[in-house]
């Protein structure tokens, strides 16, 4: 089972090195927003209980979690595209085990996840932000993102398991955005004036993922944020693990 | 002229056509941008409350002509999308062969963008009034502000359909949206050009954008500013890129459209 594991997510990885598109755009694209969002909101600082003087500290978080989005799209489509290649029928005549397909293929997700936190966090400390949790927060951090990877990177499997469709898991991305725009990316939820946004931030978990990552980099240890954070990304990653799985079954029972 | 508008006419339609009858182009079009005002106006509207941050009639229509312009470019880019679709399908290759004067295309890609995107801006406009944005422009600035939207549509088809032309597949598709996107988000997006931070006020400085926007901006707060120089750029853009699109459409009969 380790050995069937290994041999797919290196096959993961290999295959996401091979197609620059899958990990240049999560690389630079995340980067290029939160430039364009820390030069225009910079003075967004100025606001009476804006919780840091850097918005660069402040929006830090918004990489992590739009890069995650664009690993898991990228590696759903990769499934779907097995699944439409009659990749995992030929798979299915193999004594390969089924958790082994699906953990294989979210190891790949989780190490573009690792890459992907690693250099987030190295730009973000070359342009000046410093960790209020210093390295231990660090540590946190990386642990956060890729379990944040992984919750979403489930449901992409999901998406590609359930529907086989490149093109569907490519229509979950529109889908993930507008968890991302509608949260507390731009400001802290206590700032946003418009009400009803301020509620659908406060229920989209996604908020929570951002302000646990921010509490990490602008506060230090907030437990609170961090205790939210972690729960959500675990409940996340259980329902997706266990929707997969069961989505999997169905899946090579019918080929 | 006669069989050019002929030509520009059936392909003009049969892109409106499409789009209104193909739901994963109709609802994107439609869709991202009445996100991206509702995230934007909504999620930030305490950021008119920023010292310096001077508007007369509100965020919502601070941000409202941002996302018209930014709706306008990329319908252009969508229906660059289209063209790349008739090369790959090779209804290009049959279409060339049809028209008469195959300038018309591009002029019926350039009409197909405009019918999509009257039917953003219109759905936009309705939200935004509904929404509560107020408009301080009368009748003439509200033409205006419309009139230069429709030039900033022609520009993001012309550039589409420019490289379009020239690649022929829908790799291609990155560098018909990047530059756009780049240019808009360049721009005074979130705030007035002197509350952006340095680098970017810089950049923005130099961006043809952003004197879009400020005319766009004054337009519908009833106090224009640089309208003038905002139509000129917008005009010389357009007669810039007709030229990179029309020498795109040559490229692409020289290779046979294949």
């Amino acid at each position: 089972m380790t050995a069937q594991v290994l041999q797919l997510a290196r096959r993961s990885v290999i295959r996401t090195i091979r197609q620059p598109a899958n990990w240049i755009t999560p690389l630079i694209f995340p980067l290029a927003l939160m430039a364009v969002n820390t030069g225009g909101l910079h003075a967004a600082t100025k606001l009476p209980g804006f919780p840091t003087d850097s918005f660069l500290a402040f929006f830090l978080a918004f990489p992590f979690i739009q890069g995650s989005l664009f690993a898991t799209v990228n590696a759903g489509v990769d499934l779907a595209r097995d699944i439409q290649t009659g990749f995992l029928n030929r798979l299915a005549l193999t004594p390969m085990q089924s958790p082994a397909l699906l953990i294989g293929h979210l190891g790949g997700v989780i190490v573009m996840g690792f890459v992907q936190a690693a250099w987030y966090l190295t730009v973000g400390l070359v342009i000046g932000v410093r960790l209020q949790s210093g390295v231990a927060g660090a540590l946190v951090l990386f642990l956060l993102a890729v379990l944040i990877v992984l919750a979403f990177g489930s449901f992409g499997a999901l998406a590609a398991l359930r529907t086989g469709s490149t093109e569907a898991v490519h229509s979950l991305f529109p889908v993930f955005f507008v968890f991302l725009f509608i949260s507390s990316m731009n400001l802290p939820r206590n700032l946003i004036e418009t009400d009803w946004f301020r509620t659908a931030a406060s229920l989209n978990p996604v908020s929570y993922l951002i302000e646990a990552i921010r509490s990490l980099v602008i506060q230090g240890w907030n437990w609170e944020a961090l205790g939210l954070g972690f729960s959500i990304a675990i409940v996340m990653s259980v329902v997706g693990l266990t929707l997969s799985s069961l989505a999997l079954r169905t899946r090579m029972a019918r080929t | 002229m006669r069989a050019t508008l002929n030509v520009a006419r059936a392909v003009g339609w049969r892109m409106l056509h499409n789009n209104l009858t193909t739901p994963s182009l109709l609802i994107p079009g439609l869709a991202f941008p009445l996100f991206f005002f509702t995230a934007f106006a909504g999620g930030l509207s305490r950021v008119n409350e920023i010292p310096g941050f001077r508007f007369p009639v509100g965020y919502t229509a601070f941000q409202f002509v941002f996302v018209l312009l930014q709706s306008a470019a990329f319908a252009g880019v969508f229906t660059g999308f289209g063209i790349v679709r008739d090369f790959e399908t090779g209804f290009m290759r049959r279409l060339m062969l049809a028209a008469p004067d195959r300038r018309g295309i591009v002029l019926g890609y350039a009409f197909g963008a405009l019918g999509r995107w009257t039917i953003t801006a219109s759905m936009l406009t309705a939200v935004a009034l509904v929404a509560g944005m107020e408009v301080g422009g009368n009748g003439v600035d509200l033409f205006a502000l419309y009139a230069l939207a429709v030039l900033v549509n022609a520009v993001g088809l012309l550039w589409s359909a420019g490289i379009a032309m020239r690649f022929r597949t829908l790799q291609a598709a990155p560098l018909m949206q990047l530059p756009i996107f780049l240019s808009l988000f360049f721009a005074p997006v979130f705030v007035p050009l002197a509350l952006l931070a340095g680098w970017l006020q810089v950049i923005a400085h130099l961006n043809p954008v952003t004197l879009l926007l400020e005319a766009g901006r004054s337009l519908i707060a009833g106090a224009p500013v640089h309208v003038g120089y905002a139509f000129l750029v917008a005009v010389l853009l357009v007669t810039a890129f007709s030229i990179w699109a029309v020498r795109g459409l040559r490229k692409a009969e020289a290779a046979g459209s294949s």
